[in-house]
C-alpha cells in the first residue's frame, strides 16, 4: 500500500511552519531556556505518527513539538504551554521539554533516552489493556549510548513487546560528533539484543512511512519490536542559539569571544607538549569545521522541500494546500496570541 | 587583585591544579566545547569528551580514581546525577568504610545546578540536600568567583569524593549555553557579586567546611548557600531600613556542615531563617534545624525553600525560588 504523499505533506508543512514561528517567539524572548526545535526532522516524525491510532502511545524525548501537532494535540494549547500561560497543554509547569498529553498517551523527558523505559511501559500495558496497540520511542542517536535505552531495547525484545524505537541520527549528540564516542554499528547493536532493525533515509518521508507500515503491523500483531534508523538533519542544531551554528552564521560576533580565551589557553605555559596542544585544538576546531561543512546545505536533506517536488506535478492542488496550511497556522498563531492571562 | 567571572574562576583554578598535578583528568560530555580551553591547554588525552553515557563514565571516574587519579567528572546538570547516582551513592561514598579506611575515592564530580533561567523542572534543581544525606559525600556550593576557585582548589586536593556545585544562575558560561542562546531579548536576576568578583593572584585552597559571614547582624541571622546567600544579602539590605539587623551567613558547603559557625550565630540572634532552593522537605532547612536544637540553643526558626516542581512559566519559577520577597516576609514574621 502506498502512503498517502498528500496527506503526509501537509503534516510535515504544519509542523515545519509552527516551528519557524516558535523560533521566532523564542528569539522575541518569548519563550524561556533551551527550545529544541525539530525542523528537518518532519520526514521521521510524519512518516511514523501518521500510523498511529487510538490507543497507541509515544514517549518523547526533549524535541517533541512535531509530533505532538501531528499527533493531533490541539497546536493553540501547545504553543501557550511553550509561552507558560497557565491554560497552556500543561498549564504552564511543564514547558517544552516537558510536554505531555494523558488523552494521547503522549510523555515527553529532557533526559536523554528515559523514552526507552517509558515506550516500554506503555507497551506492557498495552499487551494488557490494549491488545493491538503499540508505543513509540522517539530519541535521537546520542541517547543510543545510553544505558536505559540498551537495556530497554533488551528488554522489548525478551518480552516481544510492541515498541518501535526510532532513532532520529543526525550525527551529534549536542555539540560531539556521534562517531567520536560511538562503538560499532546501531543497527547490528540492535540486532544483537534481537530486535529487528532496518535502516531508512529520514528524509523521505515515503521510505519512512512504508517501513513503519510494516514494522508497526508486525508489533500489533505480537511479533515484538522494531528499530528504526533513520538519518536526519537538524537546521537549528541541538537548540535554538545552539553555540556552533551561531559560529558558523555569524563568524565576526561569535568567534572573537570564543578564539581569543582558546589562544591564550593554548599558549599558557605549564601543561602539555605541543602536539597534545594541537591535538587539542583539532578536536575544537573539529566541530566547527563540521558544523561548516554541515549537510544541512545539501537540499537532497531538506524532507518538506524534497516531499514538495514529487507533489509538484499537481501545482494547482499544491497550492491550494499550502495556502490552506499557512493559513490555518496563521490562525493558531493568532488565537495562541492573543491574549496573556491575568 | 584579578577580577573573574564565576566559572572562569573555576577553570582557572582547575588549571592551576592540572598544571600542578598531573594525575588530574577531566571527562565528560561535550567537554571539547565546554571545557576547550583547558583541552587546548592540556590535551586530549587529560581532557576527554563523553558519550551520553552517565553510568559508565561516572562509575569510570569513581574507579580510576580508587587507582591513582584524580578524575574530574562533568555532569551536564546536577538533575542528570538521576541516571548514574550509584556510582555515587552505593560506590564513591562507600568505599572508604568497605575498604576498612584504606582506599580512598579522590573523585570530584562537577555539575551545574539550580535556577532562575526558564528550564523547568527537570533541568533547575539543587538537590545539594539529596546529596549530602549521603554520608561520605563533600558537597560544595559556593556563591562567589574566589570562593568558587578555593574551593576547587580545596575540592583537588581532598582525599574523599566532592560534589562541586556550580549555579547555572551565577555562571557565565552555563547561562549562556542554556539561558540565553545569545539572545539579548531575555532577562535574568543574576546577582552581580556572585557573577563576578575579585580572585587572588594564585590559587590556594579554601577550608572545606568552614562558613562565611557575609553580613553582621544582631536581630536575626539568615543561613543560605549559592544563589540563596546573594537574594538573603538584598533582603537584609532592604531589611534595614525597616530597622531590622539581619545577619547573612554563607555555608560554602552543604557537607560537612559548619556546625560550630550556624550554633554561634543562632545564638547570638536567637533568630534563625533559613533561605534554601534546594528543596523544603527532608532536607538542609530541616538539618540546620535539628543542629541548633541537638545543641540545645532555644530561637525562633523559619524557612524559605523550593516547596514543589519548579514550574516552566517564568513568573511561577520566580515564586517558586527563594526571592527577596519571601525572605523579608518570613524575616518580619520571625521579628513579630
Amino acid at each position: 500500500m502506498p502512503p498517502d504523499l498528500w496527506a503526509l505533506y501537509t503534516l510535515m508543512l504544519k509542523s515545519r511552519l509552527f516551528e519557524e514561528a516558535i523560533t521566532k517567539l523564542w528569539h522575541d524572548g518569548l519563550i524561556s531556556g533551551e527550545m529544541h526545535i525539530g525542523t528537518g526532522e518532519e520526514a521521521i516524525i510524519a512518516g511514523v505518527v501518521a500510523h498511529l491510532r487510538e490507543g497507541d502511545a509515544m514517549a518523547l524525548d526533549h524535541r517533541g513539538t512535531a509530533a505532538l501537532l501531528m499527533r493531533g494535540i490541539d497546536p493553540v494549547l501547545i504553543l501557550r504551554e511553550l509561552l507558560g500561560y497557565s491554560d497552556g497543554l500543561c498549564g504552564g509547569m511543564g514547558g517544552h521539554m516537558h510536554l505531555f498529553s494523558k488523552e494521547h498517551m503522549t510523555a515527553s523527558s529532557g533526559i536523554v533516552g528515559a523514552e526507552g523505559p517509558t515506550a516500554v511501559g506503555f507497551a506492557i500495558s498495552a499487551q494488557h489493556l490494549h491488545p493491538g496497540a503499540i508505543a513509540v520511542a522517539f530519541f535521537g542517536d546520542g541517547a543510543m549510548n545510553q544505558g536505559m535505552l540498551m537495556e530497554s531495547m533488551n528488554l522489548a525484545s525478551a518480552w516481544n513487546l510492541p515498541v518501535l524505537f526510532v532513532c532520529k541520527d543526525d550525527g551529534w549528540a549536542v555539540t560531539t560528533q556521534s562517531e567520536h564516542v560511538t562503538g560499532g554499528d546501531l543497527i547490528e547493536r540492535a540486532r544483537g539484543l534481537g530486535v529487528q532493525a532496518i535502516e531508512v533515509d529520514g528524509h523521505n518521508v515515503s521510505e519512512v512511512w512504508e517501513a513503519c507500515h510494516s514494522a508497526i503491523e508486525r508489533a500489533r500483531s505480537g511479533q515484538g519490536p522494531t528499530f528504526l534508523h533513520a538519518q536526519c538533519v537538524h537546521f537549528e542544531g541541538h537548540f535554538l542559539g545552539f553555540q556552533l551554528i551561531r559560529v558558523v552564521r555569524d563568524p565576526l560576533r561569535e568567534t572573537p569571544k570564543v578564539a581569543f580565551p582558546l589562544t591564550q589557553a593554548f599558549l599558557h605555559p605549564g601543561g602539555a607538549t605541543l602536539g597534545e596542544r594541537l591535538a587539542g585544538l583539532r578536536l575544537v576546531l573539529e566541530s566547527v569545521l563540521a558544523t561548516l561543512r554541515d549537510p544541512r546545505r545539501d537540499s537532497a536533506n531538506e524532507p518538506v522541500r524534497r516531499t514538495r517536488t514529487i507533489l509538484h506535478v499537481d501545482a494547482v492542488r499544491l497550492q491550494e494546500m499550502e495556502n490552506q496550511v499557512e493559513e490555518d497556522v496563521n490562525r493558531t498563531l493568532e488565537s495562541a496570541l492573543v491574549e496573556v492571562p491575568a | 587583585m584579578r577580577t573573574m567571572f564565576f566559572t572562569q574562576a573555576i577553570d582557572d583554578a582547575l588549571a592551576q591544579s592540572m598544571a600542578d598535578d598531573p594525575c588530574i583528568i577531566l571527562f565528560g560530555e561535550d567537554i571539547q566545547t565546554i571545557r576547550r580551553n583547558l583541552l587546548v591547554r592540556f590535551g586530549p588525552r587529560r581532557v576527554r569528551g563523553t558519550p551520553i553515557s552517565e553510568s559508565a563514565f561516572l562509575g569510570a571516574g569513581v574507579a580510576a580514581a580508587m587507582t591513582g587519579l584524580r578524575p574530574v567528572v562533568e555532569m551536564y546538570m546536577v538533575d542528570f546525577l538521576g541516571v548514574c547516582m550509584d556510582a555515587l551513592l552505593n560506590h564513591a561514598a562507600k568505599i572508604k568504610t568497605f575498604s576498612g579506611g584504606k582506599w580512598t575515592v579522590p573523585i570530584v564530580v562537577r555539575a551545574p545546578c539550580g535556577g532562575g533561567y526558564g528550564d523547568g523542572g527537570q533541568h533547575e534543581q539543587s538537590l545539594w540536600g539529596w546529596l549530602a544525606h549521603i554520608p561520605g559525600l563533600t558537597v560544595l556550593v559556593p556563591s562567589t568567583p574566589a570562593d568558587a576557585g578555593g574551593l576547587m582548589r580545596a575540592a583537588l586536593q581532598h582525599d574523599g569524593p566532592v560534589v562541586f556545585l556550580e549555579h547555572k544562575l551565577l555562571s557565565e558560561t552555563w547561562l549562556e549555553f542554556l539561558g540565553s542562546g545569545g539572545r539579548r531579548t531575555v532577562q535574568f536576576d543574576v546577582p552581580a557579586e556572585g557573577a563576578k568578583g575579585a580572585v587572588p593572584q594564585k590559587w590556594k585552597p579554601l577550608p572545606i567546611g568552614k562558613a562565611i559571614l557575609r553580613r553582621a547582624g544582631d536581630d536575626v541571622i539568615i543561613i543560605s548557600v549559592g544563589v540563596g546567600v546573594h537574594r538573603a544579602q538584598e533582603a537584609a539590605q532592604a531589611l534595614e531600613t525597616e530597622g531590622i539587623s539581619a545577619g547573612v551567613l554563607d555555608l560554602r558547603t552543604v557537607s560537612p556542615l559548619d556546625k560550630t559557625a550556624v550554633c554561634e550565630a543562632v545564638a547570638q540572634t536567637g533568630r534563625l531563617l533559613v533561605v534554601d532552593e534546594d528543596y523544603e522537605g527532608f532536607g538542609l532547612s530541616g538539618e540546620l534545624s535539628a543542629v541548633v536544637l541537638e545543641t540545645g540553643i532555644s530561637c525562633r526558626y523559619a524557612r524559605v525553600c523550593t516547596q514543589a516542581t519548579i514550574p516552566y512559566a517564568r513568573h511561577l519559577e520566580a515564586q517558586s525560588l527563594p526571592n527577596q520577597q519571601r525572605i523579608c516576609a518570613s524575616v518580619r514574621q520571625l521579628m513579630e
